[in-house]
């Protein structure tokens, strides 16, 4: 066999193996998708089917109208967009502190930035909780603090090896003109490190668009409820209504989904501006 | 990154001017982040710790009780906490170790071009971006005791086992949807974090390889390997510290810790002592127990994974 056809073989073989791979990754958000299509009756069904013999557009109906879905979207987009704005600006502006300016201290500040990537979010719920109640913060904005908060480290961490990669000779040529710090950082830095921010992006609206245990405690309001709880609660006060649950849950994939179909085009390139690279 | 010499002494005075002038410019940046993380992390921390002291008392702080280790001893001596750790890190070993093989595997089919290429991509991100309350749930539809997709398969098609399994009716066989989700879900991340990785290996290297007479296995254990260093320590490091934080399918999967408190992760034992008990006290004793221990292995981790590297 000469080399062509056996590099087509390889690739044929590959091909084939991510095919049977995408089975496993796909048939649960399938059987999902088509539970979420099926009339209540049909949710027990044996055998169970991925192609139902009705489909119904009830459960999104119901879903939507009953339960306050459309409201808890609304919630979970104001606070998923206003967390991530928060956290691009607060983390780029951190992490350009300590990729481009020098004062003493810097390193050891750095490090203690770094222990929120080691402490469990969860651990914090505790002391966070005395911390919002001593501010009346059991609402939108306690969220979003608190989300921008849990963030900050890790995207400061990723953004800091982004800026390292910038090259430096656009600055001092903008130095020389007396720009300052702000318009290094907002003009140069920033537009230059898109791929990274893109990142940033993306972890952080998943992050707030699907955080659970948080917003558990904080919310106690049931108008301000985020999309995380409200399908949790669904769950357990509606036992058996699967086909809601997940019509409710498809609904709220829809935005995380647009949002990284718009960012993934400089994934992989992002991830390796983020110095985590080999 | 650094060390780049300034080639004119012009722009090295600059520089040296500049140094004096940081400390303003690098106030005011930081102030936001500063107050957020001294506001909601730091601060709160330092409360925690203290908190783990007393026997506390939500509504009256000032009336609680200073009781030393107690709380500590209390967890440790505690069979439904050293419940919950054995679960919890058993989930952590299974979990890191399978994503991280397939995580590695899907990265290296992915990382040719071919047809599809982007498509593969995305698909098998899709689990990641799924939030982990809407993929909990789907899976124990899925694991469901009756009509389950699961029991079906593994019953009527594959024939595997004689009759329905109960899924979340033992405390152990509980553990496996919670697991599978947890593999399935992470997968996709593992993969795109191995994948930025190769993808900075220089294309040159496994040139010079080939004309050398390397076959890909060769290319694979000396020069994908060694240079994915970095990536791997990385993702150990972050897989272990979000295994051992494993809170949301636990929590939906379990109800809390179903049947008999023997399901827990140490998460949902600090959930379920401090809001669910009101035992702040003890919670708190938890999770620093639990911040402890994360530390601990992420430092032994890093310096395991440094020695392999030198």
């Amino acid at each position: 066999m000469d080399r062509t056809s056996q590099r087509n073989l390889g690739t044929l073989l590959r091909i084939v193996i991510l095919i049977l791979g995408l089975g496993f990754v796909l048939l649960p958000i399938w059987y999902m998708v088509v539970t979420s299509f099926k009339p209540q009756t049909m949710i027990f069904e044996l055998p169970p089917r991925l192609w139902p013999q009705i489909w119904t557009l009830k459960n999104y109906i119901a879903a939507f109208g009953k339960d306050h879905f459309g409201l808890y979207f609304l919630n979970s987009s104001k606070v998923a967009i206003a967390s991530t704005l928060l956290t691009v600006l607060i983390s780029s502006m951190l992490a350009f502190v300590f990729a481009r300016l020098r004062f003493p201290g810097k390193e050891t500040l750095f490090y203690i930035f770094l222990l929120g990537m080691m402490v469990p979010p969860v651990m914090l719920i505790i002391p966070q909780f005395i911390v919002a109640k001593w501010l009346s913060l059991f609402n939108h904005l306690g969220l979003i603090l608190v989300y921008t908060t849990m963030n900050i480290s890790m995207q400061t961490f990723l953004l800091r090896g982004v800026f390292e990669n910038v090259p430096r000779d656009l600055e001092e040529a903008a130095l020389i003109d007396g720009a300052g710090p702000w318009t290094i950082f907002w003009s140069i830095i920033l537009p230059l490190s898109w791929p990274g921010v893109s990142v940033v992006i993306i972890n952080t609206f998943l992050y707030s668009w699907e955080e659970f245990a948080w917003a558990n405690v904080a919310i106690k309001n049931a108008s301000q409820r985020t999309l995380p709880i409200g399908i949790a609660l669904f769950q357990s006060e509606h036992l058996t209504e699967w086909g809601q649950v997940f019509a409710a849950s498809l609904v709220a994939l829809v935005p995380v989904l647009v949002i990284f179909i718009i960012f993934q085009r400089h994934f992989v390139q992002g991830i390796s501006t983020t110095g985590l690279k080999g | 990154m650094g060390g780049v010499g300034r080639p004119h002494h012009s722009q090295q005075a600059m520089h040296t001017k500049r140094r004096y002038s940081d400390l303003i410019p690098a106030l005011i940046f930081l102030l936001p982040g500063l107050v957020l993380f001294a506001l909601f992390f730091l601060g709160p921390m330092l409360y925690s710790l203290r908190i783990s002291f007393f026997e506390w008392k939500i509504v009256h702080p000032d009336r609680s009780v200073f009781v030393g280790f107690e709380n500590y001893q209390r967890a440790l001596s505690d069979s439904i906490f050293q419940r919950a750790i054995l679960n919890t890190f058993a989930y952590t070993v299974i979990t890191v170790t399978a994503k991280m093989i397939l995580g590695l595997g899907v990265a290296l089919l992915l990382n040719q071009h071919m047809p599809g290429r982007t498509f593969f991509r995305l698909a098998y991100y899709l689990p990641v971006i799924t939030s982990w309350v809407i993929v909990s749930l789907l899976f124990e539809y899925m694991f469901n005791g009756q009509a389950g997709l699961v029991n079906y398969i593994l019953k009527d098609i594959l024939r595997l086992i004689p009759k329905d399994v109960l899924w979340f009716a033992d405390p152990i066989l509980t553990l496996v949807p919670i697991i599978l989700l947890d593999i399935w879900k992470g997968i996709g991340w593992a993969a795109i974090i191995f994948l930025a990785g190769l993808q900075a290996i220089p294309a040159e290297l496994y040139e010079a390889a080939r004309v050398d007479g390397a076959d890909s296995l060769a290319q694979l254990r000396y020069i994908t390997w060694p240079l994915l260093g970095p990536t791997t320590v990385f993702l150990v490091v972050v897989l272990v510290i979000g295994g051992l934080n494993a809170y949301v399918p636990f929590q939906l999967m379990t109800n809390g810790g179903d049947p008999m408190d023997l399901t827990h992760s140490v998460l949902t034992l600090m959930y379920e002592a401090t809001f669910g008990r009101i035992d702040f006290g003890y919670g708190a004793a938890i999770s620093y127990l639990l911040t402890v221990f994360v530390f601990i292995i992420s430092l032994i981790e890093l310096r395991l994974m440094r020695q392999q590297a030198a």
